[in-house]
This record gives structure tokens, C-alpha cells and sequence, in this order.
């Protein structure tokens, strides 16, 4: 919403000067997004004439022309303009002006040879009119004295833009605007002062509503004017529409819109003569079809809101109006219409049809009902002053009374809600100021809301009425109290907070990337997982939501990798979908990490990282939230985006049916299929929903404290065993032969290859071996060594080597 | 008698020039080897009068104590001194690299979040969350904004379904309904989390961190929306002062509603909060509408308060003095390197918020 400040001091009549309305237009909610000149530039546009005009030497088109700024030295200027002749008056652009049409900047430049300083104009070019074929021509009467004068003259006037809320339509008009600043303080709000016109005879043009289903229109007000002779419109209201960076276009046109941008009351003029008999505002047919101003060609649906006569369709009522009727420069006759359409109306037809123009924008918040007749008044009158012709009397077609709506407002509300007090006589003088009809009864209020404030509806309204215009800066700040009656996070969040820094705590950068991927990258991580498409994604390669987090880990480790980055440890935890509804997603942390491990150190044997470096960090990570890694128990089934034989599953407990967590080697086609140039790629995932809650609280946590001071002894042992034979069982059956006695195992070797069978593979165990009651002698020792080779050759089919 | 002080003052001299071992054990066998000069002395006791002998033998013991004491002294140093000459010979460059420590790295939103919440918690806040999928209802209609009002054109939402049934939550405020649908007032909760809107461009990011809060009492009101808020931005940008502009605005889902602009000034191209006379909007929020406690079946005749909705990423773009708001997303490890947090940050109330 723009305006001048001048526009706004025809309604507003103030001493206040520029800044102060400033700051009290967004002190009462209306936010200055800017108060600028419209444009700095345009004081680089001379009024100039041109001395002398010579063919150029090297283009049959175009003239060199000596042009007189008003400055001791003429410039030379090539211009390609038909009309550039001596002694013409005109506008000049130096160098390092911005052309209005097209924002281009003006430079020094040859032109075929010949240096041109700066560009005589065109109207067109100067967003002045349409006309493009020659420069624009000024009378020499006016603009003799003039050369070298600013050509705008309002150059100076600067523009307010205020970007208003969707509940204040009434602020789309420089009166509403107006209003709230004198309810304010900062001024009185002017009555409109509208002279008698003359009306004469009726409106000879039927008009009537429909009683369609859903009729989007209650009120269609019209009038005719014959006679006019339209024309370019004068100068202060070309001056008007210009300042707001709109572009003037013929009297009638041009009126509309000005009485649409003072008083948010959008008309439509039609050219008379091209209405087939009679006007009927109706829903429309499927099928139907029409060219609209914007030279499309529209296909309507079913009960879409369309002004007709009985050829068809003249327009979108609210919305656009169409070719057919439409009014230019040699209309004689016009109909204007002055009407009132639904909201929801407006929004529905324009969402189906995708049409956006100042008028839905305006009905879509809706107009004031009853500004219908002063619309009609204030434009018929201009049209009669500016373009002459005889107005007929108003035809006003109801289907709805729109009168106004009663509120009862306790008082009491508005301290209830902002904690603070204001005079019962301040809050009517607000109120009023703002419009309201207002009766009391004690505490209670009888409030008339005015037609324009469709926003407000209930008490709780009129409480934001009376703060904002009194100043939110009276609400007092009252310190917080520090009292916490519950838990700041649950367990759950609890865990993600500590698993976020325990696995960052292991060399892992963590990012954020989106939760949406590209379906292409996505389907290698997606498993048996649905693919959740986005209808409107921001770009093709980010359509659907990501089913796994490796999608976005892994797209953004190439990026890294391109940027000559090779050993790169990331991680995020985030949300993966399962499906489409709320609450299908779960909670993952997904960690890759790529290259080499001491890669050119002097001190350290550098290798590739390999599936021990990620399930380190998965068990590790989950050791330090708490859960028992005695418990844990590891499966090499993983999902199939890991290497198939170097990749396993963490469960919490050997019962347990979902694994915790995913470990392995990403599998070599994914790398290869994705371009990923690296020598190794390891990642994890935990899956935060299926890790169960450790009821346990720590301070329960910790058993009692034994220990043995009896001396410990070690023993080795080597078994053979077959290939697939998995370390965890061999542990299990050694640790079962006497949990008592022994404390703790370790296996120091795994061995293939000479001397072993092919089918065989030879593990190396170091047992520790304590009793917490005694010394054990030679023979004791001697008794559980017996026991383990025997326990482990009958469970495990394991050979002891020698 | 003057023999043996001779002796004496010659081996104490011999003892103080430069020897080696060799060279101390040669003394010591000259003294007191079999035929050594002390021993040699020691045999002469027994010819002499009891009461010379006593006499002689105290001396010869006390010369005898202090030769052998100079003698091992010397020893000690030689063993000292040699010691300290092979550790001359085992001396190693310091300045080489140490073993490689990968240092890992907290991203920028989660610090931020963490913070948020340590401010909160010590008001009593506590931390809900909600699903990133809504459903039409609950991120609009719910929160009083139908579907034929003009306010969801304000939000550019990402829809899951041609219903536009399915979307992807435009703000975290669908997480007050939930909250308020599933207990019982009062209510004192923030909601941090992910939210999305299609629109992409140097300032906007199609996913971006939102934190909401809510509060519902009986009798809370825009002082306390007020006090609430200054708090949290005195704390969170850890400034004694702040400087703090409610501007009143409009939201569906609450009435009055007010934007915050804090006070800052530009410092060698920083932004330093806190005093200065330049605005900047950092926040949305108003007294939470009666139709929305309506859908919520809570009683406004009974309960009201307030609620806000903060960027998340804004915030720690002011705080940190992060430029691009996009960079948070793109993964960029010389980024995460450089603007991301040691995991032992973790921010409380009693440490501080930073260090």
C-alpha cells in the first residue's frame, strides 16, 4: 500500500511533520516497510529543447541533435526519433539516469561512431503514456520558460509504503489510513467533502442478482454516464497515479483507480455500447469462457461470480473485467459499478483460476458494504468535471442488507488482557475516532462496528483496537518468575541431546540439511519404505521427503570431497519418514565417515577407515547413554544400501526384535552409482524411537562396590573354528563357563590362511581369570582351563590349537 | 699426627679436580685399599699407648668419615653428571605434531536451541515437540486461520497431497494446539523444531528452525508477554540491556498481536545488540486468540495467555554473526568447521550460555 504524504493530508489534517507520522503509522500496527522518493532518479529528467538536428553521417535514421539543459554548453545527443527537430521541447536523460519503463541505466556510448550524452525520451520510456514512436513533445506555452527545470515535479514528494496485515482492508485506502492516525493523536480526520451532482433520468441499463446458490455478490450499485469524451487524464491526476509508481492510462481508467487507492473502494467502468441489453450478475456454467483485460483467455467452472449480459460473459465480478466491454480512449457511454462481493467468493474462484490483481486483493479482505453509493458519487463526479457527459440516477440491486454488526465490550476486558488501565472516557473517544457508534451501560459497552472493519468481531478486538492506538509501549514488563514445577526436557529429548553431543564428541561434524531429497538418491536408501512425494516441491531434485538420512549425508559428502576434502567425519540427527501422516516419522542419527585414518602422519601408520571405526563410535556412543554393552548383541544383517558381508545391526539385547543400530561399509555400488571418489566409506545410524527408555535412574544405577584383591591370572587360547563361526558366540560360551571366575576376555588374534584349513579361521583369546575369595592355586586354574576347551569344543565345534 | 693431615689436605685437593669414576675408585684404593695410606695408618693403632692410640684413632676415624664422604659425594656427581649427558643425547624436536585428536563439531541451530531452552527452563518452561507433517487442520484451522482467509497466502506451504490435506508444517505453532488438546491448562511450554515454507533466496531458506511459546494461566497477560520476552533476549544475547519495541501486528491465532523489534547499532560492520538507534524484527507474538483456546477446549473465559514464535536460525545469525542464512543448510565442512561449537559446550544455567 503506497501513498504520499500530500495524498494523506487530504484526509488527514495535521501539523505533524513527515517523521512523526512515520513513527505513529507503526506505532498503531500500520509497519513502514518504506518512505522513499518513488524514484531519486527522476531529478536527472531535464525539461530540454533541441538547437539543431543533423542527418547522421553514418545511419540514414538516426539525427545528432544539439540539446539546450539550460546549462552553459549544449550536448550533443543521437536520437532515433522521427520527430527530433529543432526547436522541439522535450525531456532529457543524462548520463547515469534510470529509464522508469525498463530500469535501464543511460552511459556515455557511441553510437555508429558518434558519442551520444544521454537520451531524449520518450513517453513511454517515461511511463508517461504508451507512446513509443517519438519523443515526447512538450507545448512550448508551458514548458518555454522551463529548460533545464526538473521535468517531474513532484520529484521531491516522497512515497510511503506500508505493508498492511491481511485484517485491515480499510488501510488498503489513503482514508483508512488517515483515520487511524487521528484516532492517534496526530490529527483530525477531514469529512469528505463530495458537491451535489446532477443526476438525471434512471439507469437505462437493467441490472440484476441472480438467487444462485452461493451468490458471491449481495450488491451491485451502477450508474451510466453518456456523453463523456475520454481523454489523458490532467496533470495532478496523472501526477497522483504516477507518484505511485503506477502508470497513467486514459481519464476514466484513471479515476477508478484513484478512487479505488483514497477510499479502498474498487469500480469497474464498461464501455455501454458494448453491453448486450442488460447486466446479470449470476454464477457461471462450466465451459463458459472469456477474454479477460490481461488478454487471457479464461475457462470457468461451475458457480463462479461473473458479470453478464446476454451475450455472455462480460467479466469476473471482483476480479478482472473483460476485453469485450472494456473502456478506451473513444468510449461515449460508460456503466460504472460500484459492487460488493464475498470474500470467500473472490478466494475461491481466483485460487481456481490463479489470478491475482489488485481488486481480488482488495474484495479477498474484504470492502466495505456500504461504501457503495460515495464510490459511485465520487467517481461519477470526476468523470463529469473531467470528461464531461450526464450522469443517470443510481441503481442499487440488494440481495443482503449489510448493516452493522453490535458487539457488547465489558470494559474490564481490555485491564484483563493488557494489565494495564485506561480512562473509560479515553477508550470511547478511541472507539469513536475509529468509527464505532457507541452507547454505555456502566461497565459495558453497546459498540456499532463500522462497515470497513470486517476484522473484528468479538471483545477480544476491540481490546487491540484501544491498545494499539493507545501505544503498546504503556503495557508494562513484568519480570518472569524463575520457578520450574516440571522437568524442562523428557527422557526422550533428554537422549537426544546427550546422543547429539556424544557422537560430535567422537570427530563428527554435525549439519542440518533438509528434510526433504532428491528422489534419485533418495530410492537407494529408501529400502521397503514409501516414497513421500512433495505436489509443489522448490525444485525437481529436492521432491520428496527423505526416508533416510544418508541421502542428503551422502550428496553433501561429494560436495566436499569436490572441494578437496578427504577424510570427512559427518553427522546429523534429524527426522526420516515412514509415510505421509503426522507423526510417521522417526528420529535418526546417521553418521558417515570417509578416507583414511592418520592420514600422512609422521608418527602414525596411516590406513583406510573400515567398519571397526564405525562400530567404535556406534557402541561407544551408546555405552556412554547409558545402555549395557554386556547386553548388547550385534547381527550381520544390515539394510542394502551397506557392503553385504561388511555391515551388521546393533541390538540393545539379544530378545530384543528392531535392531538399535546400523553399522557398516556403504556399499561400493552406491558409491559408485552416486560418483562418490573416495577409498573408503563407513557410516552408522540410531534409531532414536527404538532405543528403550532406561527407566533406571543414574543415582539408582550404581551397584554396590566389590572388588577382588586376590591375585589374577591370565591364560591364551587358541581355537579353530569355522569361517563363518561368529567371536561374539565363542565370547558367550567362555564368559557362561563361570561367571564367577572369569572376569573379563579378549580376543588378540583372528587368523586364516597358512597352516589353517581353507574352511578354517584360528581366534586368539586372552582370558582373565579371579576369584573374589581366595588365591586359586595351580590346580584350580588348571580345572577351569579344562572346562572352557571342553565347553567351547562341544557347544561351539571349535578345535583347540595345540 | 701431621702426616696424616697432609694426607689428608692432598686427597681433598686431588678430589676437587676433574675425575672420572676410574679416577675416584684409583683414590679410594690409594686410601684405602689393602695397602692404602688410611689403612696403613689403622694397622699402626695397636703399637701405640692406650692413651695415644684413643686420641689418634678419633682423629684418624674423623679424617677417615670426611675423606670417604668427599669420595662418594664425588661419586654421586660423576653418576648425576653422566646421566644428565646421555639425556643430553636422547633430546627430541617438541615442536613435532602430536598424535591426531579429530575434533568433532555441534552445528550452529543446535547450539542455539540448547540455549533457547536453558533460558526457558529457568522460567519454567518446559520442551514439547511435534511432527513435521501436519495435517491442514491443526497448522491452520485450528489456530483460527479457515481456509478462505487471506493469511494463508502468507505462508507458502508445501503440500504432501492434490488435497492439500498433507503438508509440511509452516510454523511450529501446530504444536500448541497438540499440546493444549492432549492436558490441561496451565500451560508453560516451548517448541522448538523444523519448519518449512516454498520460498528460496538469499534471505529465505525452504526449511528454516522456528521456536514457539506458549503460556496459559489464569490472569497471565501482555506484561507478562512482556517481561517474558525481555528475559529471554537480555539472556540469550547476555546484555544487561536491551533495547525492546512491541509494534502491534496481526496474527490469526492471537489478539492483540505484536511484532518485537530489538535495538542495535553497527559496529566495523557488526551487529551489536543492545543499545543503538537502529530496529531490527526478530519476533511475533500476541495474547493467544479465544477461538483457538475454543478449539482447543480450553475455556477463555477462564484461561488466556500468550504465545511468540522466534526464528531459531536469525537468532544465532545476530548472535554469531553468520551472514547467510543458506549456508546453514549447505554442509559446507569449512562452515561447520568454522562457525560449529566444541561438544563440551554445553549450555546451562549455572556455567553460562557461552563461554
Amino acid at each position: 500500500m503506497k501513498f504520499t504524504v500530500d495524498w494523506l493530508k487530504d484526509h488527514l489534517d495535521t501539523k505533524k511533520n513527515d517523521n512523526e507520522l512515520i513513527e505513529k503509522l507503526t506505532d498503531v500496527g500500520l509497519e513502514v516497510e518504506s518512505f522513499d522518493n518513488l524514484s531519486s532518479d527522476l531529478e536527472s529528467f531535464k525539461v530540454a529543447k533541441i538547437i539543431n538536428a543533423e542527418k547522421h553521417p553514418n545511419a540514414d535514421r538516426l539525427r545528432i541533435c544539439d540539446v539546450d539543459i539550460g546549462e552553459k554548453n549544449t550536448v550533443k545527443v543521437v536520437c532515433g526519433a522521427p520527430n527530433a527537430k529543432k526547436n522541439l521541447l522535450t525531456v532529457y536523460a543524462g548520463p547515469g539516469s534510470i529509464i522508469p519503463k525498463n530500469n535501464m541505466k543511460l552511459t556515455v556510448s557511441k553510437i555508429r561512431g558518434v558519442t551520444s550524452y544521454g537520451m531524449l525520451c520518450s513517453e513511454s520510456e517515461l511511463n508517461l503514456s504508451q507512446e513509443s514512436d517519438g519523443i515526447t513533445e512538450l507545448k512550448s506555452s508551458h514548458y518555454s520558460d522551463k529548460i533545464g527545470k526538473n521535468f517531474f515535479k513532484n520529484n521531491t514528494e516522497k512515497v510511503v509504503d506500508l505493508s498492511i496485515t491481511p485484517n485491515r482492508p480499510d488501510c488498503l485506502g489513503v482514508r483508512g489510513v488517515a483515520r487511524d492516525l487521528a484516532a492517534a493523536g496526530a490529527g483530525k480526520l477531514k469529512k469528505i467533502s463530495l458537491k451535489d451532482i446532477k443526476k438525471n433520468g434512471s439507469q437505462k441499463i437493467k441490472v440484476s442478482i441472480t438467487k444462485d446458490k452461493n451468490q458471491g455478490c449481495t450488491v451491485f450499485g451502477s450508474c451510466l454516464i453518456e456523453g463523456v469524451s475520454n481523454q489523458e487524464s490532467p496533470q495532478w491526476l496523472k501526477e497522483k497515479i504516477v507518484s505511485l509508481g503506477q502508470k497513467p492510462i486514459s481519464a476514466i481508467v484513471d479515476i477508478t483507480n484513484y478512487v479505488m487507492l483514497d477510499l479502498n473502494r474498487p469500480l469497474h467502468a464498461y464501455d455501454a455500447d458494448k453491453i448486450d441489453k442488460q447486466i446479470i450478475v449470476r454464477n457461471s456454467k462450466k465451459g463458459e469462457t472469456f477474454k479477460a483485460l490481461d488478454n487471457k483467455e479464461y475457462k470457468l467452472d461451475d458457480d463462479m461470480c461473473v458479470i453478464s449480459d446476454n451475450s455472455g460473459v462480460l467479466g469476473l465480478g471482483g476480479i478482472i473485467g473483460g476485453t469485450r466491454s472494456g473502456t478506451e480512449i473513444d468510449t461515449k457511454n460508460i456503466l460504472l459499478e460500484s459492487a460488493y462481493f464475498l470474500p470467500s467468493s473472490i478466494r475461491k474462484t481466483s485460487k481456481l483460476l490463479n489470478i491475482d490483481t489488485d481488486a481480488k486483493f482488495r474484495f479477498e479482505r474484504g470492502i466495505d458494504p456500504q461504501s457503495i453509493e460515495i464510490g459511485l458519487t465520487k467517481a461519477a463526479q470526476l468523470i463529469s468535471e473531467i470528461c464531461g457527459g450526464k450522469i443517470s440516477k443510481f441503481d442499487i440491486q440488494k440481495t443482503a442488507k449489510h448493516e452493522k454488526n453490535k458487539i457488547k465490550f465489558n470494559i474490564s476486558l481490555f485491564e484483563k488482557i493488557t494489565g494495564f488501565k485506561v480512562k473509560d472516557k479515553e477508550i470511547i473517544e478511541i472507539l469513536t475516532d475509529l468509527g464505532f457508534e457507541i452507547s454505555r451501560k456502566k461497565f459495558e459497552l453497546d459498540l456499532k462496528i463500522p462497515t470497513w472493519r470486517p476484522d473484528i468481531t468479538q471483545p477480544i478486538d476491540i481490546v487491540e483496537e484501544i491498545v494499539r492506538i493507545k501505544g503498546y509501549s504503556n503495557i508494562e514488563t513484568l519480570e518472569p518468575e524463575k520457578t520450574r514445577i516440571k522437568d524442562t526436557l523428557n527422557k526422550q529429548q533428554k537422549l537426544f541431546h546427550f546422543l547429539q553431543r556424544s557422537v560430535a564428541s567422537k570427530g563428527y561434524f554435525e549439519t542440518v540439511t533438509w528434510s526433504f531429497t532428491d528422489s534419485k538418491i533418495n530410492t537407494l536408501f529408501r529400502e521397503n519404505l514409501k516414497e513421500i512425494k512433495i505436489v509443489n516441491p522448490i525444485s525437481s531434485d529436492l521432491d520428496v521427503l527423505r526416508n533416510s538420512i544418508f541421502s542428503n549425508l551422502s550428496f553433501y559428502l561429494k560436495k566436499n570431497l569436490d572441494r578437496g576434502f578427504k577424510d570427512i567425519s559427518l553427522f546429523e540427527i534429524g527426522p526420516i519418514f515412514k509415510d505421509s501422516k503426522p507423526g510417521q516419522q522417526l528420529t535418526v542419527i546417521g553418521a558417515i565417515k570417509s578416507g583414511k585414518i592418520s592420514r600422512l602422519n609422521w608418527k602414525e601408520k596411516e590406513r583406510l577407515v573400515d567398519i571397526f571405526d564405525a562400530k567404535k563410535d556406534v557402541i561407544q556412543t551408546l555405552v556412554e547413554a547409558g545402555y549395557n554393552k554386556q547386553s548388547f548383541f550385534i547381527r550381520d544383517k544390515s539394510p542394502s544400501y551397506y557392503h553385504p558381508g561388511k555391515a551388521g545391526s546393533v541390538y540393545l539385547d539379544k530378545d530384543d526384535i528392531e535392531p538399535v543400530a546400523y553399522f557398516g561399509e556403504i556399499h561400493p555400488n552406491i558409491i559408485k552409482k552416486l560418483d562418490i571418489k573416495t577409498e573408503g566409506l563407513v557410516g552408522f545410524e540410531i534409531y532414536l524411537d527404538y532405543l528403550k527408555d532406561n527407566k533406571v535412574k543414574l543415582k539408582d544405577q550404581k551397584s554396590n562396590f566389590e572388588y577382588s584383591d586376590y591375585q589374577k591370572s591370565e591364560r591364551d587360547f587358541a581355537f579353530l573354528v569355522d569361517k563363518n563361526y561368529k567371536a561374539q558366540d565363542l565370547i558367550e560360551i567362555i564368559s557362561s563357563v563361570d561367571k564367577n571366575l572369569i572376569r573379563s576376555i579378549k580376543i588378540f588374534d583372528v587368523y586364516e590362511g597358512e597352516n589353517i584349513p581353507n574352511d578354517k579361521k584360528s581366534i586368539a583369546l586372552n582370558v582373565t581369570i579371579q576369584s573374589s575369595q581366595k588365591t586359586l592355586e595351580e590346580s584350580d586354574l588348571e580345572k577351569i582351563n579344562k572346562l572352557i576347551i571342553s565347553t567351547v569344543e562341544s557347544k561351539s565345534g571349535a578345535k583347540i590349537r595345540s | 699426627m701431621s702426616d696424616i693431615k697432609k694426607i689428608k689436605d692432598e686427597y681433598l685437593n686431588k678430589l676437587d679436580t676433574d675425575l672420572n669414576i676410574e679416577g675416584v675408585n684409583q683414590i679410594k684404593t690409594e686410601l684405602f685399599g689393602k695397602n692404602g695410606q688410611i689403612s696403613n695408618f689403622f694397622k699402626t693403632l695397636g703399637s701405640l699407648q692406650t692413651d695415644e692410640r684413643k686420641k689418634f684413632a678419633s682423629e684418624l676415624n674423623s679424617i677417615k668419615d670426611e675423606l670417604q664422604e668427599k669420595i662418594n659425594f664425588k661419586l654421586h656427581e660423576i653418576e648425576i653428571k653422566e646421566i644428565n649427558s646421555k639425556l643430553e643425547n636422547e633430546k627430541i624436536d617438541v615442536t613435532l605434531p602430536e598424535r591426531e585428536i579429530n575434533q568433532g563439531k555441534i552445528h550452529p541451530v543446535s547450539q542455539v536451541i540448547d540455549e533457547i531452552s536453558s533460558i526457558f527452563s529457568e522460567i519454567g518452561f518446559t520442551v514439547e515437540e511435534g511432527p513435521d507433517i501436519e495435517n491442514e487442520h491443526y497448522n491452520f484451522t485450528a489456530l483460527n486461520t479457515p481456509d478462505n482467509h487471506p493469511a494463508r497466502d502468507m505462508h507458502d506451504t508445501f503440500y504432501l497431497d492434490n488435497n492439500k490435506e498433507l503438508l509440511l508444517r509452516t510454523h511450529t505453532s501446530p504444536v500448541q494446539v497438540r499440546t493444549m488438546l492432549n492436558g490441561k491448562p496451565p500451560f508453560k511450554i516451548i517448541a522448538p523444531g523444523r519448519t518449512y515454507r516454498s520460498d528460496s533466496d538469499q534471505t529465505h531458506s525452504p526449511m528454516f528452525h522456528q521456536v514457539e511459546g506458549l503460556h496459559i494461566d489464569k490472569n497471565i497477560n501482555m506484561g507478562h508477554l512482556k517481561g517474558c520476552l525481555n528475559y529471554f533476549i537480555k539472556s540469550f544475547f547476555e546484555v544487561d540491556k536491551i533495547k525492546m519495541r512491541f509494534r502491534p501486528s496481526h496474527f490469526p491465532f492471537t489478539e492483540p498481536s505484536a511484532e518485537v523489534d530489538i535495538g542495535y547499532e553497527l559496529k566495523d560492520g557488526k551487529i551489536v545488540i543492545g543499545d543503538g538507534d537502529k530496529w531490527l524484527e526478530i519476533l511475533g507474538c500476541g495474547m493467544v486468540h479465544p477461538n483457538v483456546l475454543k478449539n482447543v477446549k480450553v475455556n477463555p473465559e477462564e484461561y488466556q495467555g500468550y504465545a511468540f514464535g522466534i526464528g531459531i536460525d536469525r537468532l544465532g545469525m545476530l548472535k554469531y554473526g553468520i551472514n547467510d542464512l543458506r549456508a546453514f543448510f549447505e554442509t559446507d565442512y569449512r562452515w561447520l568447521n568454522h562457525f560449529g561449537f566444541d561438544p563440551l559446550d554445553v549450555p546451562s544455567n549455572y556455567r553460562g550460555l557461552s563461554r
